[in-house]
């Protein structure tokens, strides 16, 4: 296998955001001027503070402790204008839908490695008997259950095996929350924003090591009009190990 | 007892929203209801400059003989109307609910430009659950 060519899921990473913040502290020049012009030093120097943190400012993101976050929730509204423009952003610069769904995974995708190593480092943290998903279907049980409530806050609201491939399986969510207040127009009804959600399932899946195709479809219903089925096509490695673990 | 319509109504007076909930109002084609709707959107512009007593925000009730129009002007100049008839009291508690309704159906729709027309299939339906099916328009 070659890899002269970037990975393809992370081409969207801009090398731009990298740039380091600069701080530079200004001397007062009248500070400056009197201890260089003059051979005396002058008499009442006040001694200049040099602490390098204005009062008040919080330590950044990357020394926060990662536990003390655990419950913190972010405003579902701020989100929700982030991901509008998430998609418009991402709308204006693809042919179709299918370019869209896919970029959209992609997006996901690195939400999803990152969550993966999220929950492992804290479950590892404080659990006694930390343990790593090795069969198939806890991995799946635990993307249900777990991966959904570190970003949704709630459970999903199924998970199924698909009677005509057994390479398939579906976790449903009965009303999304990133595409709760969004109403797709009818031209582009086949588009389920929720690719983005695929894309996290598909981070995590790879991150345990069960590659798989992961694709969102809107399968409303009267009752939940957001209904929304990931569907799961696990490759073929996958189920034979699988069978070999029995 | 009775609310008739809703208008929402752009910052620039165009009507980007209307929908009528219970029989009894004028029958007229969109075309017109453009027109009234920039006129209201003038008229509301003058009874905002006539206040004697410094900056105001405009009319925020019209009354008729038959019936009530009610105004919410938001922070961006969105106009929301509502119609009712002239005992309805709660005509402020539901623009309130509809203006939050416009929030996130609307705002939060990716597939929305700002004061073009709306067509978000999720505000319909949450203005159908606040006030009542009725024929769209």
């Amino acid at each position: 296998m070659s890899y002269a060519q970037p990975h393809p899921r992370f081409s969207v990473l801009s090398s731009s955001s990298l740039s380091s913040a600069d701080h530079t502290y200004v001397q007062s020049p009248t500070a400056a001027s009197s201890t260089t012009r003059f051979s005396l030093p002058s008499v009442n120097t006040t001694p200049v503070s040099t602490t390098p943190k204005p009062p008040g400012a919080r330590p950044s993101i990357y020394d926060r402790p990662l536990n003390k976050t655990r419950t913190a929730e972010v405003s579902a509204s701020a989100f929700a204008f982030l991901f509008s423009e998430v998609v418009q952003y991402t709308q204006k610069r693809v042919a179709g839908i299918n370019d869209l769904e896919r970029r959209l995974n992609t997006l996901g995708y690195r939400i999803g490695t990152r969550v993966l190593e999220l929950m492992v480092w804290r479950t590892e943290s404080t659990s006694k008997a930390p343990k790593r998903e090795i069969r198939f279907l806890q991995a799946l049980m635990s993307i249900h259950t777990q991966v959904w409530r570190t970003c949704f806050g709630k459970p999903a609201d199924g998970l199924e095996k698909s009677v005509e491939n057994d390479d398939e399986y579906m976790i449903v969510d009965n009303d999304p929350p990133i595409t709760r207040n969004i109403s797709v127009p009818r031209d582009l009804s086949s588009l389920s924003c929720s690719s983005f959600t695929a894309g996290i399932v598909e981070a995590v899946l790879d991150g345990l090591g069960f590659p798989a195709r992961v694709t969102a479809h809107n399968t409303p219903t009267s009752q939940y009009p957001g209904r929304t089925v990931i569907l799961i096509k696990v490759e073929k490695s996958v189920l034979e190990r699988e069978e070999a673990l029995k | 007892m009775a609310i008739f319509g809703l208008w929402v109504i752009n910052k620039a007076g165009g009507l980007v929203y209307q929908r009528n909930f219970a029989e009894g109002l004028a029958q007229l084609t969109s075309n017109e209801y453009l027109v009234l709707a920039g006129t209201l959107h003038g008229i509301h512009a003058i009874t905002a400059r006539l206040s004697p007593t410094g900056s105001s925000s405009g009319a925020q009730v019209i009354e008729g003989e038959s019936f009530k129009l009610t105004i919410l002007l938001t922070a961006t100049g969105t106009k929301f109307v509502l119609l009712t008839s002239l005992t309805e009291m709660t005509a402020d508690t539901v623009l309130q609910k509809v203006y939050e309704a416009y929030a996130d159906a609307v705002m939060k729709n990716p597939f929305h430009t700002p004061e073009m027309p709306i067509r978000s299939e999720g505000f319909d339906t949450r203005i159908t659950a606040l006030i009542g099916s009725g024929q769209s328009s």
